[in-house]
């Protein structure tokens, strides 16, 4: 069992799924969004072969309307 | 008339840059979009609802990136750590698109910029290959320190974010003009045509707006209106205005052929 931080919320893990893997169970697979990984950004090509580590901490981000 | 405004290479038609905050749902904010005739939207950048139904509206459908130029903007951001950050993540978000709105606040009360962080980002994200258009003061030192750091666009307030004040300080923005060769576009404060009109015949290259346009009673309408208040002080800017006296000894009609002379 893994914890990690997705937007400020933990979030608790069976194992270490890859960065795919996640965004597949949160339904975000083909959904325009960016994902940065304890400061740095993950670039969607390497979602499959990013690992996620315990601690590991998630920004998931979307455009909204803004000024 | 051909004028376009041009930033960073790039031409652009509209000197109308909007928000798309603020409006009452997407189709409000396409059609206010529409009216305006803007090319360049501003869009925000924020954490993904964890629970939402992931067919939900989303801003993308409403405003496809391939008609409009994205501007996504750091709105909220309070550091210059932030607000690279959250640049970062919109420019991997739309694809490698590096023009952006830099903005990095100082008080949540008045929104009013710190630029002191605002300038410290630009430097990072001038370096990272960002194109940057910048939120500022209208001090114009530091609108020329942003300049030569190599920021895009300056992008003065005229009054504060939100405020519907108008151009306060008409002045500083002349300064702001005199000393930076980049694009100068009022970014913040317009509440009425008018008030556009008045920034395009100062000079200014461009305004961009949001509230004054999504705050009114009728958005779309407002919209239309601000696309001609533009339009009409920029043509009176290229025109050149009369100068102004306190009185004239030089009236309109002749001042030969008056009936009644002898």
């Amino acid at each position: 069992m893994i914890t990690i931080h997705i937007n400020g919320e933990p979030r608790q893990l069976e194992h270490a799924i890859s960065v795919a893997e996640l965004i597949a169970a949160m339904n975000l697979t083909g959904k325009r969004i960016a994902l940065e990984r304890n400061g740095d950004i993950v670039p969607r090509s390497t979602f499959s072969s990013q690992t996620l580590a315990d601690g590991d901490k998630l920004e998931i981000v979307v455009a909204v309307g803004g000024g | 008339m051909n004028d376009p405004l041009i930033i960073a290479g790039k031409s652009y038609s509209s000197r109308l840059l909007v928000g798309t905050g603020k409006y009452k749902d997407f189709a409000e904010t396409r059609a206010a979009l529409d009216a305006s005739g803007a090319e360049i939207v501003t869009v925000a950048i924020r954490r993904t609802n964890l629970g939402q139904n992931a067919n939900e509206p989303n801003l993308l459908d409403a405003v496809p990136p391939s008609q409009f130029t994205y501007l996504p903007n750091t709105a909220g951001c309070y550091s210059a750590d932030d607000a690279v950050r959250t640049l970062r993540l919109a420019r991997e978000l739309l694809d490698g698109h590096s023009l952006v709105k830099l903005e990095v606040l100082g008080d949540p009360q008045s929104l009013y910029p710190n630029v002191i962080e605002t300038i410290a980002a630009a430097k990072t994200l001038v370096a990272d290959g960002f194109q940057v258009m910048v939120y500022t003061s209208d001090d114009p030192i530091v609108a020329k320190q942003l300049e030569d750091i190599g920021c895009v666009a300056i992008m003065p307030l005229a009054s504060l974010i939100g405020s519907g004040m108008g151009i306060l300080n008409p002045w500083n923005l002349q300064l702001v003009m005199e000393r930076v060769s980049v694009p100068v576009i009022v970014d913040a404060g317009v509440g009425t045509a008018s008030d556009a009109a008045i920034a395009m015949e100062l000079g200014c290259d461009g305004v961009l707006m949001n509230t004054a346009i999504a705050a009114a009673q009728n958005p779309v309408l407002m919209a239309s209106a601000m696309k001609q208040g533009v339009a009409a002080g920029r043509a009176a800017y290229l025109a050149g205005r009369m100068p102004k006296k306190l009185y004239s000894a030089s009236p309109s009609s002749p001042t030969s052929g008056m009936i009644g002379k002898s």
